[in-house]
């Protein structure tokens, strides 16, 4: 018997309007799962990329708790990318390939991993908003429409919370020392306001996936949706440490109950994404050194698990 | 030398040995081979960060003007550091840091499984945590170096040039001096002459799964345990006290 598409499509939408979760051995149409593929594998990029500006600031720990919490940190962001690895592998990626497609270019990840970390002021501004915005993405996907990825993200958000946390923490204490860490402080979050508004990607007027993306529900809210909520949330705390937002256009706008926020350099961004961003060669250069330098060990792993396979068999 | 002022000294070698490979190790974090050895590496550095933590501590609260764990951690010049060459050796390739984990681990499992048994309360505490954590450090180097070790020619080759430019530094991990007879007489440490045969075992049995040999050249080199450290260490502090040198009396 033939099986028409347009059925299977239809009662796939059925599914997903009445929110039942779609699980890998579900029908799904091709293009759902190519988005998922490379929505999936680009977030768990940028957990892996994610480590590299943070990782460049453990050595020079100011003291023995932060270093031990910075470590915890990175840690965690690698047991995410390993999650998010697997769960593409769900959908029929190879996480090899993936990781060439990021090695080669082909993949993106997020842009802000791009901007270098200068400061230690920098662990608490990429905590404090990096995190912070990467939880507003992400806590909607806690009910995407695809199981393995929201449950995914389940995990991925109580840990992320904890990151936000301790990256404001960072920043209260230094925006309550001396000049010189008030000083520093305001510089980094100068450096990463603009950039972490930026990784809720383009205004839904040029955003070209969001409202299939919608429909499928893998997306819940759209780009401006959740860049205005993390503004909302953002402003008062900064407020209550004493930083300043670094646009003078911000302000409160009643009407919205919201702020209204000074127009974002887009232009910056397209060039960010597009490779020209301070730190883009340096991060993909250090992944794919990492798998480079590492051939001959995982080489070695596996002709040792043969040699021990082949002598238990005979 | 009083009893207080040798437990002063044993402690901020201990302390050193985990602080300096805890460092060591986390330059490694975002870089490993697979993204599983980056988790592993990370972890081992955080659980060595945290011995460091509390043998510092100790430490500083035994020192004759009191200190904090991060004052030793972060502000002592070179020659006031006593950890072992060995583990401020850099990290090479993945074998080379594998060998040096495991040369460092099969010394620190039996020295804390030993004590476990010593008439100092705290030590003993600390020992007990750390000892859970390194027998987890010790299997996994372990097993690292075996699979090199019989993995293909490329690794063999690789990790036995680890262990010939690595093992002239484990000696030192069996370095004693006065410090040593007056803890010992109290009970408070076994003396590495107890340590060392279950050492010895454990690399035996070990280097011969890995199909590998000790090396015929036995220099052995020494210096760190009596604060004469190699061209590395300066680098490394100077990388690690940087935000203590650079913003003092500062609270992070």
């Amino acid at each position: 018997m033939e099986i028409d598409i347009k059925e299977l499509e239809k009662n796939f939408q059925k599914k997903i309007d009445k929110d039942i979760r779609i699980e890998p051995n579900d029908w799904m149409p091709d293009a759902y799962r190519k988005t998922l593929i490379r929505q999936i594998s680009q977030h768990a990029h940028s957990e892996v990329v994610g480590m590299l500006p943070e990782g460049n600031w453990i050595t020079r720990a100011p003291n023995l708790r932060r270093k031990a919490v910075l470590l915890a940190k990175v840690q965690d962001e690698a047991g995410h990318g390993l999650y998010l690895y697997s769960a593409a592998e769900t959908l029929g990626a190879d996480r090899e390939q993936t990781i060439d497609d990021l090695h080669s270019g082909k993949a993106k990840y997020s842009s802000i991993f791009n901007y270098p970390t200068l400061s230690w002021a920098d662990m608490g501004a990429i905590g404090w908003l990096v995190d912070g915005a990467a939880i507003m993405n992400q806590v909607p996907l806690c009910r995407c429409s695809y199981g393995p990825y929201a449950r995914a993200m389940v995990r991925v958000c109580k840990e992320e919370s904890f990151h936000q946390r301790q990256g404001f923490e960072i920043m209260t204490k230094l925006a309550a020392g001396t000049q010189a860490q008030k000083e520093m402080a305001q510089d980094a979050f100068n450096r990463f306001w603009w950039p972490a508004l930026m990784m809720f990607g383009p205004s839904d007027a040029d955003s070209s996936h969001t409202e299939q993306s919608m429909n499928w529900k893998i997306k819940r809210h759209t780009n401006d949706e959740l860049r205005q909520m993390f503004v909302d949330a953002t402003v008062p705390q900064a407020e209550l440490i004493g930083l300043t937002i670094p646009d003078k256009d911000l302000k409160w706008n009643e009407a919205k109950e919201g702020y209204d926020y000074g127009a974002i350099n887009w232009d910056e961004f397209w060039q960010v994404v597009g490779g020209n961003g301070p730190c883009n060669k340096e991060r993909v250069d250090a992944r794919r050194k990492a798998k480079e330098d590492g051939k001959w060990v995982v080489e070695a792993a596996m002709a040792f698990a043969q040699k021990r396979s082949a002598k238990k068999s005979a | 030398m009083t009893k207080q002022e040798a437990l002063y000294q044993y402690l901020l070698r201990m302390g050193d040995d985990s602080l300096i490979l805890g460092q060591r190790l986390s330059e490694l974090c975002g870089h490993g081979p697979i993204l599983e050895e980056d988790i592993a590496t990370t972890n081992i550095s955080l659980d060595l960060i945290g011995q460091a933590t509390l043998l510092l501590e100790y430490a500083g609260s035994l020192a004759e003007e009191p200190k904090s764990n991060d004052e030793l951690a972060f502000l002592r010049i070179e020659k006031e550091y006593t950890n072992t060459l060995l583990v401020e050796q850099p990290n090479g390739n993945f074998g080379d840091t594998m060998m040096r984990q495991f040369l460092f681990d099969a010394y620190r499992k039996p020295l804390l499984e030993h004590l476990l048994e010593s008439t100092d309360n705290r030590l003993s505490g600390i020992a007990e945590k750390a000892l859970k954590e390194t027998k987890y450090h010790l299997r996994h180097s372990s097993e690292w170096v075996i699979r090199l070790g019989d993995g293909t020619e490329e690794s063999h080759a690789k990790i036995q040039a680890a262990l010939d430019a690595l093992f002239r530094y484990a000696d030192e991990l069996f370095f004693e001096n006065e410090v040593d007879a007056i803890l010992l007489k109290e009970g408070i440490i076994p003396s590495a002459k107890v340590i060392f045969p279950f050492w010895k075992k454990t690399v035996t049995e070990v280097l011969e799964m890995a199909t590998i040999d000790l090396p015929k050249n036995n220099w052995k080199f020494k210096g760190g345990r009596e604060g004469r450290h190699s061209e590395h260490m300066g680098f490394l502090l100077a990388e690690m006290q940087y935000m203590q040198r650079t913003y003092p009396n500062m609270e992070w």
